[in-house]
């Protein structure tokens, strides 16, 4: 068979980064849609937080129970919130809880993951069996029993992360163990320790890398699980209940009865918020799973 | 499947339990917060105490509460309450004891949960089935599709928007409540027919929320089995597509559909309570939610103990089952 010699002119050209990235992003529709979304409600957040002033998320700093009008675009709710500015504040905060929770959740995971699984023994069979435990409880009533026991001028964006983060590094954990696990039989790293790497260095520069995708999905996971938890919370009335958080407003909706009185405006506005940041962050999970699980892939 | 692993399993049942109950034990008296002493701090405000009385008070109630011995003791007193289902007695309505108030909640979180999880499930698997089965036709594949982006929706959300739009716009079906105000419960048609109308929204929107899960996991596995062997063995051996699709699709995937329904317990039931205290129905949910705005502690902690201890031997016995469904797993 006579070999085929490449010229220069002949090579196929190497399209960059960002075409690629395009490329992907039109076969895998759902991370495009939900990354589009995200970037929507990242900016209406970021614009909103230049423009509006943030003190007119608190109450009496507008006329009570204002139904929509061009003065009020969103309205305002019964202890004279202006929703606009409650929204956009209550969208950032839901954003702070989530990156806090799901950051630290997802680093916690990666280095339990990481030490369960490269070290083995009963350090291993420790976290597991923790895991194991811990995973059967329903970790929101854990929450509720948490929150509930703090005094309630305690409870603060921040404190509300923290409790979320609490009980939310399991799965992140095993997930990231059972990938460690499978990286460490394979071939590269057999080669690198022959090659007289040391154990840092060959979690840091051959098998983190190949983790990327996992540990991002995990962080997106982990961004919903947080929001989820930290919303069922304040609509449970344990939120910092002064403050315009999305499932507070939902909460103080409810128990002024804003369906039976008409104000129908003030809880459909923070439920449709919550639909397009839930629902845009589950179809960024299920994109970045495609993307790091060829095995669900779809073949087209 | 042989005693050692049913002792192990009944063991780590044991170690939840545990764990469960010694997070809700010590992580209330961490806090700076007394459940009694806010409780009276509350009546003093509406009236009729003087702070002298009070302190004695407080000091005999917590006697009688048992708060005054070591705190050891009252762990291992509190451990042994937690076994008998003893999780002591409400601050708001008290002489009635938490056990008493779960009892009267449950059967009505009993009977949402169990027709909710049951229909989202088979409605789930089937359309998963069906959305994953190549030779069903397009347009039976794509109605799986809408189900799956509801995922993302949480079911007190799905609840907010069937309230606005069935409720309070169309005027279909009522807000709120287990039965209309001014009916008493009675065993008649009417009144039946009027619970029944109370009760559709709350499991709607749970339903509505929970079938995308099923779907998506259950296309997950039809694509898996499609591969198959036996599956290409029976379409050459020339069986109809329908007895394919039930006898070795559906049946096969079915099995890792009921470890899925065993782990989705929790959220299932986390959904369901919070489904009900938006509705204002009398289940545990709504328990829980007057408990809160009540500051009723006792309350709360028993209700979370017990649902806990609940899911975990509910999934135990889930897998106790599993080896009845599949032979695969019984002769192991």
């Amino acid at each position: 068979m006579a070999s085929i010699v490449l010229t220069a002119e002949q090579r196929v050209e190497q399209p960059g980064k960002l075409t690629l990235l395009l490329r992907y992003l039109r076969r895998n529709k759902g991370l495009a849609i939900g990354l589009f979304i995200l970037l929507c409600l990242a900016l209406f957040t970021l614009v909103g937080m230049a423009l509006i002033n943030p003190k007119h998320a608190y109450p009496l700093s507008a006329p009570l129970k204002q139904a929509p009008s061009l003065k009020y675009p969103f309205g305002t709710d019964f202890f004279g919130r202006n929703l606009l500015a409650a929204m956009v504040v209550g969208m950032w905060q839901t954003a702070l809880i989530g990156l806090l929770a799901g950051g630290i959740g997802t680093l916690i995971g990666v280095v339990l993951g990481f030490t369960s699984a490269y070290f083995g023994g009963w350090i291993d069979s420790a976290i597991r069996t923790i895991c194991q435990i811990l995973t059967p409880i329903p970790v929101l009533l854990i929450q509720v029993v948490i929150a509930g026991s703090l005094d309630k001028r305690d409870v603060t964006i921040l404190t509300m992360s923290f409790i979320v983060v609490l009980l939310a590094w399991m799965g992140p954990t095993l997930v990231i163990r059972a990938q460690v696990l499978t990286m460490k039989e394979r071939q590269f790293v057999a080669v690198a320790k022959l090659s007289g790497m040391s154990d840092f260095g060959i979690i840091f520069k051959e098998i983190l890398p190949n983790l990327l995708p996992f540990i991002a999905a995990a962080f997106v996971g982990q961004v919903f699980a947080a929001v989820f938890a930290s919303f069922y919370l304040a609509v449970l009335g344990l939120g910092p209940l002064r403050e315009p958080l999305l499932g507070n407003i939902i909460w103080a909706a409810q128990s002024q009865g804003a369906f039976f009185n008409g104000w129908w405006w003030w809880p459909l506005e923070p439920a449709f918020a919550m639909i397009l940041i839930l629902g845009s962050l589950a179809l960024v999970n299920m994109g970045l799973d495609e993307l790091a699980n060829p095995r669900v892939r779809r073949t087209e | 499947m042989t005693v050692r692993i049913i002792l192990k399993r009944l063991l780590f049942l044991v170690l939840v339990i545990w764990a469960a109950s010694t997070i809700v034990f010590f992580v209330p008296r961490l806090s700076p917060r007394s459940a009694i002493r806010e409780r009276f701090a509350e009546l003093a405000r509406t009236g009729g105490f003087s702070s002298g009385d009070m302190e004695k008070l407080i000091a005999s109630m917590e006697q009688q509460f048992g708060l005054d011995k070591p705190l050891l003791d009252q762990y291992f007193q509190y451990l042994n309450n937690v076994i008998h289902l003893d999780f002591g007695y409400s601050l708001s309505k008290y002489p009635a004891t938490v056990t008493q108030l779960i009892a009267q909640a449950l059967p009505w979180s009993i009977g949402l949960l169990l027709v909710t999880t049951i229909l989202s499930f088979a409605i789930g698997t089937v359309l998963g089935a069906i959305a994953a089965w190549p030779r069903a036709p397009g347009w039976l594949r794509s109605i799986a599709t809408p189900f799956i982006l509801l995922t993302g929706v949480p079911p007190v959300i799905m609840g907010i928007l069937l309230v606005f739009f069935i409720g309070f716009r169309l005027k279909w079906l009522p807000l709120g409540g287990a039965y209309s105000v001014g009916t008493v419960p009675t065993f008649s048609w009417a009144f039946s027919l009027d619970l029944m109308r109370h009760q559709i929204l709350p499991a709607l929107s749970l339903i509505l929320g929970s079938v995308g899960g099923w779907v998506l996991s259950m296309r997950g596995m039809g694509v898996t089995i499609q591969g198959e062997d036996y599956v290409n063995f029976a379409e050459h051996k020339g069986l109809t597509g329908r007895r394919i699709f039930r006898d070795y699709y559906l049946r096969n995937a079915l099995l890792p559909q009921a470890t899925a329904l065993a782990l989705a317990l929790g959220t299932v039931v986390t959904s369901a309570i919070i489904v009900e205290g938006l509705f204002g129905l009398p289940g545990v949910g709504t328990l829980l939610n007057l408990a809160i705005r009540a500051n009723d502690f006792p309350v709360i902690y028993g209700v979370v103990l017990f649902i806990t201890i609940a899911v975990a031997t509910l999934m135990t016995v889930l897998e106790f089952i599993y080896p009845l469904l599949d032979p695969r797993i019984r002769n192991q």
